[in-house]
Parts: structure tokens; C-alpha cells; sequence
């Protein structure tokens, strides 16, 4: 193990890049969630039918291929990404397929009343989902949210496969430098279980802080 | 950059040839997800607290921390104890567990959520442990499983190539392939995400049907 601790200077590095990685895919997939969330409920079929293309895109591709073709196909059309943009761009835009998902019926969610009750106060649609819904949809939306964030993090790591040094990057340095399987294995699949428990436990503070004081009205149970 | 037709005539056998091992390594996993995950949801609802407990953190390890990763492990460190596998065993069983922690969340929440009544109206007829859960529990928690459980059908066919990390070829590493010695990326990584498409919005379409025919009743 001592071996593996000789590398600590890069199991940081690694460490930083994947949480960078993490923070800023989940702004983009969080900004992608809201857009072609809301565009799937908008009036006009256009725009309807650019976010469903956009959806049934980047949810029905897998994640590694929409890398690899940021990363390598791009910069064959004229576009040329770092490997880390690439990473970024890649693990949003995959993300916000599935969180607009979220946003959509988090909003669909809302009861019929709410929408009959804005249109009586004359409620513009602007307002009707800046007042009425979407702070209605937010505390349904937070545990969904929690799960994808996860996912987020989980996908990442394969980013790695893009050159990117994020943790499983480094994993793999070590893994080939001291011929050692198990133990960086094993210390980079602990951090990233933290990573992932101090999201679990920032998702339940989040579910708590949006629902105290209202009546949040769960799918199933008795 | 040109689209050029003769690559595209040139990588499709071999693409062809990858997406039947990503089909299978799919249906593989996907068999071991779902058997797996329902002895996990079991140990997980056991009486035995220490046996509950251990189930619930192994599996939450696991689904907390990335399948590269664990691939990774199945393929580099079992070696070192001992237990070789071929590439695509350990890519099955890394698919299969990692889902199968997923999959046990969906039986758990299916049995869950039978309302407490439907217990309480067993044991007031006095049914044997049997007869409540083959005649009361079963039939209403099994439906509404199966939209969640296609769902992660097309997840894990989404996620084969991953396996393509540890030398698996499956559809995205047999274009992978390609493109490195013919060093033309944009028709076999076009073909790559449109083959997926190809096969996962009719499925998605499937599951959106078995969705609405199962869909909980209010």
C-alpha cells in the first residue's frame, strides 16, 4: 500500500479533476435540464419536436460515444475541443437528456388546479410557471436530481478513456508504474464512494430544506 | 472532411459483428441484474439486521461507484488472486452486478409499495405466508416492475461499451478499432451512435408501451 500512497500528489490531482469535472457537467446538464424540459411543454410543436430530436439523441446514444465523438470527430468538422471541454460538454449535455426528463414531468406533475387557478388571475404563461409551477415542481424534482447527480459522477470516470486525468486515470498510471492491482483500485473506487455518499447526503438536505412546511404528494405508497 | 461511402462499406461487417456482441453481452447482464438484484432485494428485506445491513452498503458501494472502474477491478485484480476470466465473462458479471443493485431497488419499491391494507386483509383471513404472497402480495407488486426493470434493459445496452475498456469487442470498440489503423473516425463513430439509436428508440418505444400498459392504477 505504501507504494500506492507515493502517489498521492496525483490521487489529488485526480480527485480535483473529477469533482471540476462533476460540478461543471452538472451546471450544463442542469441549465440543458430546464431548457428542453420546459421547451417539451412548450405550445409550439417546433420547438417540441427540436427538444424530443435533442432527447431521444443524447438518451438514446450511449455516453462514451457521444465522447469519443466531441473528442475525435469534432476536430474533423472545424471544431476543436480540449479534452477536458470535451469531458464537460459531453457529460452535460448526456445528463440534461436525462434531467429534462425530470423537469418535464416534475412539472406535469403539478396539480390541474394549480393551472386553472393562474389562468383565473390572469396569469401570464411566464408567469404562470415562474410562480405557479416550477417552484411547485422543485421539491419533486430534487430526489430525481440526487439520483442523476450520481450518475454524473459515475460517469466521469469515463472520461478517462478520453485522456482526461480524472481519478480513474490516475488509477490506471499507478496500476501500470508498480504493477499493483488491487490497492489503487480499491482507494480510488473509496473516494469516489465518498464523493458519491457526500452527494447522497447533500440531496437529503436538499429534499428537506424544499419541503418543510408543504404537503409534497408522493407517487405510490398507501 | 468528407463522408465518404466505401469506409462506410468497409466498417459495416465488422460493425455488424460488434453489435451482436453488444446485444449479447446485454441480454447476458441483463439476466444477471435481474437474478441477482432479486436475491439482493431479498437479503435486503431480511430479519437478520446484520445480514440487511452488510446487503444494503455492499450494494449501495457498489452502486455508488463507476462500472469503468469496476470492470477495471474484474478484469486486472481477480488475475492476481487467481480467477481468469475472458474479457467478455468479466464484462458480463461487472454489467450484471452493477445493475443488479438498481434492479433490487425496483423490487424492493414494488413490494413496498402494496399497501400495508392488502397485509393487514391476509392475515385477517388467516393466509399462510405462501398464500399472502403468492395470491395477494405478488400480483399487485409485480406489475408495475416491469417498466422500471425494461428500462434498465436499454441503460445497460447503453453502457456495453464500456467494456470496450477491457478489450471486449463490442460494436463501439470493433469501430474504435477501425478508425485507429484506418485513422477515419467520423463515418464509423457516425455509424457507432446510429446503430444505437437504430436499436434503442424502438426498444424505448417498447418500454413506453409496456409502461402504459402496467401503469399503476390511482
Amino acid at each position: 500500500m505504501n507504494e500506492v500512497f507515493i502517489f498521492w500528489p496525483i490521487i489529488i490531482d485526480g480527485t480535483l479533476t473529477t469533482i471540476k469535472l462533476t460540478l461543471a457537467s452538472g451546471v450544463v446538464a442542469l441549465i440543458i435540464s430546464f431548457t428542453v424540459g420546459l421547451a417539451r411543454l412548450s405550445r409550439h410543436w417546433v420547438v417540441r419536436a427540436i427538444a424530443t430530436i435533442y432527447l431521444e439523441f443524447f438518451r438514446g446514444t450511449s455516453a462514451i460515444v457521444q465522447m469519443f465523438f466531441m473528442y475525435f470527430v469534432l476536430p474533423l468538422l472545424g471544431v476543436f475541443l480540449p479534452a477536458l471541454m470535451a469531458g464537460i460538454v459531453a457529460c452535460g449535455f448526456n445528463l440534461g437528456a436525462y434531467g429534462s426528463e425530470v423537469v418535464r414531468a416534475s412539472v406535469q406533475s403539478v396539480g390541474r388546479e394549480q393551472r386553472e387557478a393562474a389562468k383565473a388571475l390572469n396569469y401570464t404563461n411566464f408567469q404562470l410557471y415562474r410562480y405557479v409551477l416550477i417552484p411547485q415542481a422543485i421539491p419533486v424534482m430534487i430526489p430525481s436530481f440526487g439520483n442523476l447527480v450520481i450518475e454524473l459522477l459515475k460517469l466521469t470516470a469515463v472520461a478517462s478513456l478520453i485522456t482526461i486525468s480524472d481519478l480513474t486515470f490516475m488509477s490506471q498510471i499507478i496500476r501500470v508504474q508498480t504493477a499493483l492491482t488491487l490497492e489503487p483500485l480499491i482507494l480510488i473506487m473509496v473516494i469516489y464512494f465518498i464523493l458519491s455518499s457526500i452527494l447522497v447526503s447533500g440531496t437529503k438536505w436538499l429534499e428537506r430544506y424544499f419541503s418543510a412546511g408543504r404537503n409534497i404528494h408522493k407517487s405510490g405508497g398507501n | 472532411m468528407e463522408w465518404d461511402w466505401n469506409v462506410v462499406a468497409s466498417v459495416t461487417p465488422s460493425l455488424l459483428k460488434g453489435l451482436i456482441v453488444t446485444v449479447q453481452a446485454t441480454i447476458v447482464g441483463a439476466v444477471l441484474a435481474y437474478v441477482l438484484g432479486l436475491v439482493i432485494a431479498i437479503l435486503k428485506m431480511s430479519g437478520n439486521k446484520a445480514v440487511a445491513f452488510i446487503t444494503y452498503w455492499s450494494s449501495e458501494f457498489i452502486r455508488r461507484t463507476p462500472l469503468l472502474v469496476q470492470l477495471y477491478f474484474l478484469f486486472y485484480v481477480l488475475p492476481d488472486f487467481g480467477i481468469f476470466l475472458s474479457p467478455f465473462v468479466a464484462g458480463v458479471i461487472g454489467l450484471g452486478l452493477h445493475f443488479s443493485t438498481y434492479t433490487s431497488e425496483v423490487y424492493r419499491a414494488g413490494i413496498e409499495n402494496v399497501p400495508k391494507g392488502q397485509w393487514e386483509a391476509a392475515r385477517s383471513l388467516n393466509y399462510s405466508a405462501y398464500h399472502t404472497w403468492r395470491f395477494v402480495i405478488l400480483p399487485q407488486a409485480i406489475p408495475p416492475m416491469f417498466p422500471p426493470l425494461a428500462n434498465y434493459l436499454i441503460t445497460m445496452f447503453k453502457e456495453t461499451p464500456l467494456l470496450s475498456a477491457i478489450t471486449v469487442v463490442e460494436l463501439f470498440n470493433a469501430a474504435n478499432i477501425y478508425s485507429n489503423s484506418h485513422y477515419k473516425y467520423l463515418e464509423p463513430m457516425t455509424l457507432v451512435g446510429l446503430f444505437f439509436l437504430l436499436v434503442s428508440i424502438p426498444a424505448a418505444m417498447i418500454a413506453l408501451k409496456i409502461e402504459n400498459k402496467y401503469k399503476p392504477l390511482n
